[in-house]
């Protein structure tokens, strides 16, 4: 018998799980840097990494889409997936997979070539548009939906440098965006900008949610708590709790999880 | 709460929270106290001190609310901490009220001091220490961070309100025996629903305690013993 609520409950639950990483060890050298995580993170959340500096919240960050691979030193071990596939198969295109997981640094790194450029380069190498006026397309809806157009619309030619921070910061996820990611990573981004500009990004993420999932490291507390529906507080290398955001921030678990959110660590 | 925060000042700012907790707690309990003392003993000086006294409270309560939104401004309190700022923010409320049922006693027992007294008054002390008790011991809970007293006090207020359910009984005979008393009565009347308002606001201060100690609401199967509540309705006027 057809039972629609089961359906969309099955549904829901498999399709919701985005990316999935189970056991996952890291060294750099000797040093234990990520040890045993395990977590979900889902396609229409925004999931917050937090714990004090060090503990490696951006070396999980970045092995979810395999950044770690040009660090020497780095080496990964257990599963992660992306959709159920193991993004550390030999298989796996990891060119591809970085347009599937974009990422935003801390400082905004645009290209030091025009505005225009800086969100083209990506589709264009990805062969993702067929003309010029298929690519002004593109350029123009990542711009919009990174909430730059308006201020950049006029001056495409001009150099990406030429923004300021917290422009520079959403061109940036306006070129991430652009190559049809499903996931973006950000690392702390908002750590270099004013709070108007800070206000923008968060504003963003908030439009960008359920469209992307997104997963976003930071070390203000009531960043976490407005942009995420999930939290996972690390420390020393482990995952010490990972739970909805509402819970983490006014009813945590752990102990260590308190005393770092109510500043009373070390 | 063991350890302190790396921003001591931020320790400083909870103790000072605490600390008018405390404070008003004390006051109130006082108040209810010295309301039934003037009562017992039909002095109306005494009376219009705590009907004066209640000022204190309400002036601990503007600087708590002061103090607490300084705090949530300044601090951004997340954890138990947001829990412990929130939790003063109300119970401050409940306390000043507390205070005003307390001021509204006193007042009825000048008025009661001005006629012969009645007989059912004799029952009120019984239920007002009852009361006051529950009000210290709810405030030491909170101080002590005691979940589990906090929860005794809580089961306590089923005590009251079947002291209430009684001495309403008691009054409402009294009165159709002794129609010429039903002034009189009636104040007696209200003191006791005050009384068991304080009872209820005690209640809702050991909840607020235990969510605030615990981060968990505390189950919603308080024993209601008050059934009259409906047949006073209507008759219930101002607490003030
Ligand atoms: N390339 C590297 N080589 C060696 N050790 C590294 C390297 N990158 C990071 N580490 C070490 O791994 C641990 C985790 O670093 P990571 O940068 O992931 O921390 P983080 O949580 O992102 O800190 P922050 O909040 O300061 O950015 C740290 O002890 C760091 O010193
Ligand atoms: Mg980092």
């Amino acid at each position: 018998m057809y039972n629609p609520t089961e359906a969309t409950m099955t549904v829901q639950d498999t399709g919701a799980i985005k990316m999935t990483a189970r056991n996952v060890n890291v060294f750099y050298g000797d040093k234990h840097a990520i040890k045993d995580v395990s977590i979900d993170v889902r396609a229409d959340e925004v999931t917050a990494f937090i714990g004090p500096s060090g503990c490696g919240k951006s070396t999980f960050l970045r092995c979810l889409n395999r950044m770690n691979d040009t660090v020497a030193s780095a080496r990964v071990t257990g599963e992660m997936r992306l959709d159920g596939q193991d993004i550390y198969d030999r298989q796996m295109d990891v060119v591809q997979l970085r347009a599937r997981v974009g990422m935003v640094f801390q400082k905004p790194n645009p290209f030091p070539k025009s505005i225009y450029e800086n969100i083209a380069y990506g589709p264009r190498i990805h062969g993702l548009a067929r003309s010029r006026a298929e690519l002004d397309e593109i350029v123009a809806t990542s711009l919009k939906k990174a909430g730059l157009w308006d201020e950049v619309k006029d001056r495409l030619n001009d150099s990406g440098t030429a923004l300021s921070g917290g422009q520079q910061q959403r061109l940036c996820i306006a070129r991430a965006i652009a190559v049809n990611p499903e996931v973006i990573l950000m690392d702390e981004p908002c750590s270099a900008l004013d709070p108007i500009a800070t206000a923008k990004i968060e504003e963003l993420i908030e439009e960008l949610r359920g469209r992307y999932a997104i997963v976003i490291v930071t070390h203000n507390m009531q960043q976490a708590a407005r942009v995420s529906q999930k939290t996972a507080f690390f420390h020393l290398g482990d995952l010490v709790e990972y739970g909805p955001t509402s819970e983490i921030f006014t009813n945590p678990k752990k102990e260590k999880t308190k005393d770092y959110i109510t500043g009373r660590y070390g | 709460m063991a350890t302190t925060h790396t921003v001591k000042s931020f320790d400083d700012d909870l103790r000072q929270l605490r600390s008018y907790i405390s404070q008003m707690g004390g006051l109130a309990e006082a108040q209810i106290m010295g309301a039934i003392e003037a009562l017992a003993s039909r002095n109306p000086e005494m009376a219009m001190r705590i009907v004066t006294g209640d000022r204190a409270i309400d002036h601990l309560e503007m600087e708590a609310e002061r103090h607490i939104i300084q705090t949530i401004a300044r601090r951004q309190p997340l954890a138990d901490d947001l829990r412990e700022v929130i939790s003063a923010l109300k119970i401050a409320a409940l306390i000043e009220r507390i205070g005003d049922y307390a001021k509204n006693i006193a007042k009825r027992a000048t008025a009661l001091a001005q006629v012969s007294p009645i007989q059912p008054v004799v029952i009120v002390p019984e239920m007002g220490k009852l009361v006051a008790r529950m009000v210290k011991d709810v405030l030491d809970a909170y101080a002590s961070r005691d979940a589990e007293l906090a929860r005794t006090v809580w089961s306590r207020d089923k005590h009251v309100d079947d002291f209430y359910a009684s001495l309403f009984r008691a009054l409402l005979t009294y009165m159709m025996e002794n129609p010429q008393q039903i002034t009189p009565s009636t104040h007696v009347l209200f003191i006791a629903k005050n009384l068991e308002r304080i009872g209820d606001h005690a209640t809702n201060i050991a909840e607020i305690v235990h969510f605030n100690v615990t981060g968990e609401y505390m189950e919603p199967d308080r024993p209601k013993g008050d059934e009259t509540a409906f047949s006073v309705h209507g008759m219930e006027s101002d607490e003030d």
